[in-house]
């Protein structure tokens, strides 16, 4: 049913670093490799010239420049923010967008979509995208199939792209517990929510990126440059100048 | 928005085909039985089963189509399914007793009429309802789809007061929502700034985008091409949708006259439709620093 879920028992997401994210891209594979083999992510023209597909999670760079001081490049992935009153679900025609009651997580039932695309054209962060060859709408399941999955060994439980990320830039969790790491993780460094005027209320949280140090005023190699020649060198240096 | 031939084709075909059939519904005019009434009737049903069909053009997956009916509860296209289902269910004994002239009661007629208003008014909050695109979230949208419903409507039915009064509502609808949608992205107050969060570090622009080639994304809401002729383009729209049609009523009625109204019109419409679709900006392009 497209009716939002009044209350969630969990609220699970992502905390997303935007300190430590190096954009590397390698959350954009793993998560195309877990979701293409799971239940199929397909790429038009993968090899030519103007390969194009669907991606659940995207990474930007953007270029901030502060009033004051050095301009900062910033990598920004971007995947479903499972938004607690996400305008994505109610649009949907057939009831094949929902969001789950038990943990929050924001789900296509691909048997019943009929691809209208009406879903992405609600959702104000660009979080779903339809799959050219399948013909239905594609999102991130919060690796649904991961985080449960008592196949996998423990450490696995955990999204792909959490998994994955080498500087350990995306954290999972439940932020309906005040305790959990995520929970106290956004508390502790001001975690903010994307385009809150729309009112979507984003589970998944940014964490800002910390203050970089004051730019040094002198450079690092000062002591180095002032070193008096002498001798031979001294005079070369003394009658060179002179020239 | 990607300006699909489709969906422009749907909205328009359909909203003409709805007001003939609210207006043959409220028997204005009765048609005379016979062929008469087929040809009145048929085209009301030719037209708004033509762009239903078209509208299916654009699904990824059509074969789940039926399951569209289910939420009518929460969503404007599963109420727009029901309604356009119902209109043109209820009024087919009207249709039925008019062409073979049996003379059966009117009151299903009013129905369907009010039926083929809410069909065309769910259309219009399809797009109307999306807090995503300025530009169609705003009461102008449902005034536009109702105004071309209405003049089309009229101007089909032969009925040239009516037709009078509803091209003019529609000149005044289509002015008011050219002139607040204009700044209608801007009033929303949505930049790259506030859709990354990073406008509190300073001003925010693309570094280097996270694709190399268009994705699904931009190909459907990113759409910048077709807004290159946009003054012609609203000239046509209004100029052959509502002020030439407005002069032409002025001329003695006659079919011909009515026929020649509705082709100068339906271009109207169609140049009106696609300016909707391709001036309409999405939030999700601030991402890609584009809208
Ligand atoms: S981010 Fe978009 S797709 Fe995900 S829940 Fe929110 S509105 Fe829906
Ligand atoms: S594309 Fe599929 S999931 Fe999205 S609104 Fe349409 S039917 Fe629902
Ligand atoms: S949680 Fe899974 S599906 Fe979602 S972005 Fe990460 S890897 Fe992709």
């Amino acid at each position: 049913m497209t009716q939002l879920p009044s209350h969630t028992d969990k609220k699970l997401g992502l905390a997303i670093d935007l300190d430590t994210c190096v954009g590397c891209q390698a959350c954009v594979t793993a998560c195309k490799g877990w979701n293409d083999q799971s239940h199929g992510l397909s790429d038009q023209d993968p090899y030519g010239a103007e390969p194009s597909g669907a991606f659940l999670n995207r990474v930007h760079s953007y270029q901030v420049e502060p009033e004051a001081g050095a301009a900062q490049i910033i990598n920004f992935p971007r995947s479903c923010l499972h938004c607690e009153d996400a305008p994505c679900v109610p649009v949907c025609p057939t009831g094949a967008s929902y969001k789950r009651v038990e943990d929050g997580i924001v789900l296509v039932n691909e048997d019943a979509c009929i691809g209208c695309g009406l879903c992405a054209w609600a959702c104000p962060y660009g979080a779903r995208e339809l799959d050219q060859a399948a013909g239905v709408m594609k999102k991130c399941t919060l690796c649904v199939d991961r985080i449960y999955n008592e196949n996998l060994p423990e450490e696995d439980r955990e999204p792909a792209c959490v998994r994955t990320c080498p500087t350990g830039a995306r954290h999972f969790g439940d932020f309906a517990d005040p305790d959990s790491a995520v929970s106290r993780l956004v508390a502790a460094r001001g975690g903010y929510d994307l385009m809150p005027d729309l009112k979507t209320r984003p589970t998944n949280k940014y964490l800002p990126p910390r203050k970089k140090d004051r730019p040094q005023e002198a450079s690092v190699l000062a002591p180095l440059l002032d070193i008096k020649a002498t001798g031979l060198a001294g005079w070369l240096d003394k009658v060179l100048g002179k020239i | 928005m990607h300006p699909a031939p489709s969906v422009i084709l749907f909205t328009v075909l359909s909203g003409m085909g709805f007001g003939l059939l609210a207006f043959l519904g409220l028997g204005w005019p009765v048609p005379a039985p016979g062929w008469m009434a087929f040809l009145h009737w048929g085209l009301g049903y030719g037209l708004a089963v033509g762009g239903l069909a078209a509208s299916t053009f654009h699904l990824g997956n059509p074969k789940n189509a039926l399951k569209a009916f289910s939420q009518w509860q929460t969503s404007w296209l599963s109420r727009e399914a029901w309604t356009s289902v119902a209109t043109l269910v209820i009024l087919a004994p009207v249709a039925l007793s008019d062409w073979l002239g049996l003379g059966w009661p009117r009151g299903l007629g009013l129905v369907g009429a009010v039926l083929a208003v809410l069909t065309v008014g769910t259309t219009s909050m399809i797009y109307g309802q999306l807090k995503t695109v300025p530009r169609w979230h705003s009461p102008t949208t449902p005034l536009l789809f109702l105004g071309f419903m209405a003049a089309g409507g009229a101007i089909l039915s032969g009925n040239a007061l009516p037709a009078l009064l509803a091209c003019l509502v529609l000149a005044a609808a289509l002015i008011a929502a050219f002139h607040f949608g204009d700044t209608a992205f801007a009033r929303a107050a949505q930049t790259t700034g506030s859709a990354t969060g990073l406008g509190r570090i300073g001003k925010v622009t693309v570094f280097e985008q996270p694709h190399t080639s268009p994705n699904y994304l931009m190909r459907e809401m990113i759409h910048v091409v077709g807004r290159k002729h946009v003054r012609p383009l609203r000239l046509i729209a209004l100029g052959a949708g509502a002020a030439l049609p407005i002069l032409l009523l002025l001329l003695p009625a006659s079919p011909v006259l009515f026929a020649l109204i509705a082709a100068i019109h339906l271009i109207g419409a169609a140049a009106a439709r696609w300016l909707f679709f391709a001036q309409a900006e999405h939030v999700v392009g601030l991402y890609y620093g584009r809208r």
